[in-house]
């Protein structure tokens, strides 16, 4: 009995003791991501071309964006290509936070002020968690300034509202290529006649395919599922290119409204008839509000 | 007379007794033979402003671990955790410069020299000397450094600078040289726990 007892006492004696002896080697060990890797630029601008893409400007920065549509190529030689004409739409974006985004803006067609806000709900991320896709809330006002024709009516300042409600899903596949679709509906507070409605449901589509680090191809397309008689569904084929501070975004579309009922619902132009414009968007970015974890360096 | 039973039951008390002091010593020793330190916030910030637009970023989710008796020092982090002045810039260097989603992490492999001279259970500011192996988007390059090691209450806080040129890890990119210093400074201050 009491040399089974010393027997335990040497045994455990020994256990820590060749515990202690052995080395510590951290480089045998693995470094653990501490936290989920958020996927970014699933596509290079905060717009696909027209319409919204899963993308928000940073928290605390500013986004001065210039957005032109020249006139129809159709137009040929006189107007140098439609080169002549111009509509354009100055805006300022900002981020509120990492997930949630403002912007205002100003189009010349229709003299239309516009405002928007999107929120990132679901952001595709790799490590503790996996979600292969995101997804954001998109949603915008449009309100046009431009005079009516005088008729027996005169019309209320809400009547020359309309709204438009986005979901986007969006998934970066690679760092080749991303994908989006937007459900869309678009509601006008008052439309031309009685038969009118006053809601458009619409799906858009968009691509992102890379070319080289800082060149990337996009298309964009909205089929609608009810529609504004005589308008159609708009195409976008476009180039973005990044550098430093700006994205260029240039491209070729049916569309000349800016904003996204306009875009979406009253494109006018035709690609079978040849009805393209060519246009491009200009975005610089400021920092406002550094991040906190900025603040306090020293240098 | 005592009985056969209680014999048992002082040596089953005798073995309790020395199997936990055996615990406890091992335990007490421990610290003095090796220990290791960790923290998984420590701090990494680096400078590589080249023109007049700042290019520096933090990242504050610094996983490191060093042991006392060795010297043996490790650094990891995700690429993707460095904070720049503006998200567009973040976008830019995971994307264009560091290829984030190929090489996710950088890390750092190496020893503190002279871990001798410092005396954990003494606070002070002791001079280091960390030698080892930095690997940054899937480049390995020797690197030597000093730096200091603090102790304050028992914690020791690891502080450094040193600079390594961006090309030598195979970064390649459009404004290295230009709006991108060719060296980047870097700065590391890591507290440990225990």
């Amino acid at each position: 009995m009491f040399l089974r007892s010393l027997h335990l006492v040497l045994f455990t004696l020994l256990v820590t003791l060749s515990a202690r002896a052995q080395n510590v080697d951290l480089f045998s060990e693995k470094t653990n991501a501490t936290n989920s890797d958020f996927t970014t630029g699933t596509f290079k601008a905060t717009r696909i071309i027209n319409g919204q893409s899963i993308e928000n400007v940073g928290a605390g920065v500013l986004d001065f964006r210039i957005l032109h549509r020249f006139g129809p190529i159709s137009d040929g030689g006189y107007n140098f290509f439609g080169l002549d004409q111009a509509t354009m739409r100055i805006g300022l974006d900002y981020g509120l936070t990492d997930r949630l985004m403002i912007g205002i803006g100003r189009s010349t067609y229709q003299k239309q002020y516009d405002g928007f806000l999107k929120y990132k709900i679901i952001r595709q991320q790799q490590g503790q968690r996996n979600i292969p896709f995101s997804l954001s809330y998109a949603s915008s006002f449009v309100y046009k300034s431009l005079h009516d024709a005088i008729t027996t009516y005169t019309p209320y300042v809400s009547d020359k509202f309309s709204f438009s409600h986005q979901l986007l899903l969006a998934s970066k596949v690679n760092d080749y290529f991303s994908l989006q679709l937007s459900p869309t509906l678009i509601h006008y507070n008052m439309v031309d006649t009685k038969t009118t409605p006053n809601d458009f449901y619409s799906l858009g589509v968009g691509f992102r395919q890379r070319v080289s680090k800082r060149v990337n191809i996009t298309t964009e397309y909205y089929h609608r599922f009810n529609s504004l008689e005589g308008y159609k569904d708009p195409l976008s084929v476009g180039v973005d290119i990044e550098t430093g501070g700006h994205v260029f975004q240039l491209h070729v579309s049916n569309s000349t409204g800016m904003t996204d009922r306009t875009f979406i619902n009253e494109t006018s132009g035709s690609w079978a008839k040849g009805d393209l414009r060519f246009g491009f968007n200009i975005s610089r970015v400021f920092t406002v509000r550094k991040p906190k974890e900025l603040r306090n360096i020293k240098w | 007379m005592i009985s056969i039973r209680s014999i048992k039951k002082i040596t089953a008390a005798l073995v309790l007794v020395l199997v936990v002091c055996n615990m406890q010593i091992a335990n007490a020793q421990t610290p003095s033979v090796q220990k290791v330190y960790a923290t998984k916030t420590g701090q990494i910030f680096f400078n590589a402003t080249g023109g007049a637009v700042a290019i520096a970023a933090v990242n504050n989710q610094v996983d490191s671990k060093f042991v006392d008796a060795t010297g043996q020092i490790i650094f990891g982090v995700l690429v993707k955790g460095f904070k720049f002045e503006n998200q567009l810039m973040e976008d830019h260097f995971n994307e264009n410069y560091m290829e984030s989603t190929q090489f996710p992490k950088a890390d750092f492999k190496g020893y503190i020299k002279n871990i001798k001279e410092v005396n954990f259970t003494k606070d002070g500011t002791y001079p280091i000397t960390i030698e080892g192996s930095l690997t940054i988007h899937g480049t390995a390059q020797k690197v030597s450094t000093n730096g200091t090691l603090q102790v304050a209450e028992g914690k020791p806080t690891i502080t450094g600078e040193f600079s390594i040129k961006i090309k030598d890890y195979g970064i390649k990119g459009l404004y290295i040289g230009e709006k991108i210093a060719n060296e980047a400074k870097i700065k590391v201050n890591c507290k440990y726990q225990n």
